[in-house]
């Protein structure tokens, strides 16, 4: 392909006369009419077989244009055939996905956000990432309790009608797994963005803040240092918070991206902790203790602590701490051709907002700041774009965040000098894309 | 842990009453959504607030023993966790890694740098044995969360110290003597309160700068996807969009090897969205944790679905078998790992189930 033609916008080329071979063509009107049943995409009609250089444009021009389509010449459906509206059909391939061989059992397992084709910062909640500890519920709204107990002058009961008549407000919020990336501690593992960084989400929650519950119940302001948030479910998940943090940002949330959460995270009222580990986010909450001390929970003793190098574990180690990833161009993609490329990714920091981003195509060697696309808000997914030329060499694609604070996300071995290799969690590092001469993306690690 | 607010005289009630009034009248006048909610009662209270913590405020006053922990521990835990809380097969392994000289010392010294052991086992990192006793209390058994009687939870606890030498075999925990044995707990010191990363307003304990031209760095791969990663997560190119700047690449096949528009596009096909249908058997497995133990094609803790459909094959009473051994369980058929009981499954769910099995499990 010659330069001038790689500039073409949209990458739509000529044809060359006789591009395809008799069988060739033959295939190709096979896969045509099969395009219903098998949902064969087929692009300009030849797409399956053609080329990236030879995306076929007849002389004439495309039949796209040139014939008119069924929806151009046709009635369309009525309104309200689905009550609950689905994403279209040719969006199936954005699902969330189990990693297999991560857990040997579904019901205390994990999906992934398939990061690599969303846009914005907000997750569609039925794309929002699963973690259960011991399967998911549905549970009757109308049976949910909430009950605040421990050091506080009165001991209380909420229903849900009680909860969603408070004072509420809404705030858009990232989630991530304590042990999003983990796999990578070491060496690469994992294949694409989805499967790296597909434990995090961001939505906007809505609920009644936690402080406005604990004022209503009358903390012990002296000694309640602690509150334990506990869930209704199976495993009644239970994790400490510190008081100063339960009276800062935390929601007691009903709401996600303007409906109710998700069965799958939480339905009817979760926990929001903005800036902590998913797993404080306890779902399906049925209860807040005040207490004076921390309370050692399975989920803050045995698992969700970082094994250091002189064997000690550091406990309470919440804090997601400022981290980037590029989504597209990402692990598994492949490019269609040289020339222009927007590079787009994610940033965000459980300590405040992120200030800046930087994007380095030569392995880290120079960088350039990208621009961030708005609302730029704290405890929040922040979604940056820059401008690529892609020269059609090998090249090194990283993201690099700055959070509010000054703090600079680290590169793996930055972060594997101090915390070693054989921790699980709160892997904020750099991550690598390498773009290979074939146009492939694949997951690297340089530093 | 339970409220500290405890009411013991009938005087202490009055001027209790007379203080909540006086304040919940402050509160009105602040805040006009004050009186939404209610009080909780004491039984409700004592229904939900289970916790125990490491200071053992919370534990019921109760005993167990070792042996009658190890009744319970092969009745209702070892399916999945092994005969001696070593399995690795459904989750990580409880017990294991620890030593005498650890019991001694408070740290483990399998989980220091160097060390070989090749798994962080339970006990290896608990510090606090409290943590083990909540948690079997609120969340084991697996499929029956919160069904173990307190006697029972102190027992299978005293089995799982037992099996590390933390208790002899002839010991019976209980909440005289828990605080004894946690100063027994192989990994007790081996935890670290990190303030930094427990704030929000902490500082992070790695440092990176903010390099832009010429910045230091190694010019070799330190490490690559290997292979056989290429495709262990399925074919990426089912996993992106069809349209866009880039596509998913086809990874049941080796990468291309000329340069980029020098071979086809990657097939673009557009996968269905997985979902469940309640009246199919396999959303049934599903939902009953069937899947917990038993694979489609594979064994896990109990035999593959395939397996078990194989081995009945021909039967005349294949239904009727598989019902009875769904429901009641059984042992000895596929290895000496006993299936437990399924009394919550519903006998149209149970029916469905051995249907599909005797049908071929497909």
């Amino acid at each position: 392909m010659s330069k001038d033609l790689s500039e073409v916008i949209g990458r739509v080329l000529p044809a060359p006369e006789n591009h395809l071979s008799a069988e060739k063509m033959e295939e190709a009107r096979k896969a045509r009419r099969s395009f219903m049943g098998k949902a064969l995409a087929m692009g300009a009609g030849v797409a399956t077989t053609a080329t990236a250089a030879t995306r076929a444009v007849a002389a004439e021009g495309e039949e796209a244009i040139l014939k008119l389509p069924a929806h151009s010449v046709g009635l369309g459906q009525p309104v309200a055939m689905e009550g609950y509206g689905k994403p279209s059909k040719w969006e199936g391939n954005l699902q969330r996905r189990e990693s297999p061989g991560l857990t040997r059992v579904s019901q205390a397992s994990v999906s992934f956000t398939p990061l690599q084709g969303l846009f914005g910062i907000i997750t569609p909640s039925a794309l929002h990432f699963e973690r259960h500890h011991q399967g998911w519920w549905d549970i009757d709204p109308s049976k949910h309790r909430l009950m605040i107990n421990g050091l506080v002058k009165r001991e209380r009961v909420f229903t849900m009608d009680d909860l969603m008549r408070l004072p509420s407000v809404s705030r858009i919020h990232f989630i991530e797994c304590g042990a999003n990336t983990a796999p990578e501690w070491g060496n690469v593992a994992l294949p694409s963005v989805q499967y790296t960084h597909g434990m995090v989400s961001c939505c906007e929650f809505t609920g009644v803040l936690l402080s406005t519950l604990l004022e209503m119940c009358g903390y012990d302001k002296k000694n309640g240092k602690y509150v334990l948030a506990e869930g209704a479910d199976g495993s009644s998940m239970t994790r400490t918070i510190a008081i100063d943090q339960a009276m800062d940002d935390c929601l007691v949330a009903w709401g996600m991206n303007g409906e109710m959460l998700r069965p799958e995270n939480g339905y009817p009222l979760r926990l929001v902790v903005p800036g902590v580990q998913g797993v404080s986010w306890v779902k399906y909450l049925r209860r807040i203790e005040v207490g004076d001390m921390k309370y050692a929970t399975k989920d803050e003793a045995i698992h969700y602590i970082d094994h250091m190098p002189d064997g000690t574990h550091r406990q309470y180690t919440g804090i997601q701490e400022c981290k980037s990833v590029i989504t597209t161009p990402s692990g598994s993609q492949t490019l269609l051709d040289k020339g222009f490329y927007n590079i787009t990714g994610l940033a965000w920091s459980g300590r405040g907002a992120i200030k800046r981003v930087d994007v380095s195509v030569d392995g880290g060697r120079n960088w350039r700041t990208a621009r961030m696309e708005g609302p730029v808000l704290t405890k929040a997914l922040t979604r940056f774009n820059i401008d690529w030329v892609w020269d059609g060499k090998p090249a090194i694609l990283q993201s690099r965040a700055i959070d509010s604070t000054g703090y600079v996300q680290p590169k793996i071995n930055q972060l594997r000098a101090v915390r070693g290799t054989r921790s699980v969690y709160h892997q904020n590092a750099i991550q690598s894309w390498k773009v290979s001469e074939n146009g492939e993306v694949s997951n690297v690690q340089v530093f | 842990m339970k409220s500290p607010f405890k009411i013991s005289t009938p005087a202490a009630v009055a001027t209790l009453a007379l203080a909540l009034l006086g304040s919940s009248a402050a509160w009105a006048q602040t805040k006009p959504w004050h009186h939404i909610g209610r009080d909780a009662t004491p039984a409700e209270v004592k229904a939900w607030d289970i916790d125990v913590r490491p200071d053992f405020k919370g534990l019921p006053a109760g005993a167990g023993s070792v042996a009658k922990g190890e009744q319970v521990w092969e009745a209702q835990c070892a399916s999945c966790h092994g005969s001696f809380g070593e399995s690795n097969e459904v989750f990580t392994p409880i017990v294991g890694g620890t030593t005498k000289a650890d019991i001694e010392r408070g740290r483990v010294k399998n989980l220091e740098e160097g060390a070989s052991f090749p798994q962080k086992t339970t006990l290896m990192k608990v510090a606090t044995l409290s943590t083990v006793w909540d948690y079997i209390n609120r969340a084991m058994p697996w499929n029956a969360p919160k069904t173990l009687s307190t006697e029972d939870v102190y027992a299978v606890t005293a089995y799982i110290l037992s099996l590390a030498d933390i208790v002899p075999p002839d010991f019976t925990l209980s909440d005289k003597n828990i605080a004894e044995v946690q100063k027994r707990m192989p990994n007790r010191n081996g935890m670290v309160f990190y303030e930094p990363l427990w704030k929000v307003s902490g500082k992070g304990d790695v440092k990176n700068a903010a390099c832009m031209k010429d910045c230091p760095v190694e010019s070799t791969i330190r490490s690559s996807l290997p292979d056989f990663a290429r495709d262990a997560h399925g074919n990426i190119a089912e996993q992106n969009r069809i349209i866009g700047p880039v596509r998913g690449a086809d990874t049941t096949k080796p990468a291309p090897k000329g340069p980029v528009g020098s071979s086809a596009l990657p097939a673009t096909v557009v996968v269905a969205a997985a979902s469940a249908n309640v009246s199919d058997p396999k959303a049934l497995l599903n939902a009953n944790s069937c899947t917990a133990c038993h694979g489609m094609k594979n064994k896990v803790v109990g035999p593959g679905f395939n397996e078990i459909a194989a081995k009945t094959k021909g039967r005349t009473d294949a239904e009727a078998y598989l019902i009875d051994k769904i429901k009641n369980g059984g042992s000895g058929v596929y290895g000496a790992v006993p299936m437990p009981a399924q009394p919550q499954l519903k006998d149209a769910e149970a029916k469905a189930i051995a249907q599909w099995i005797a049908a071929g499990a497909k």
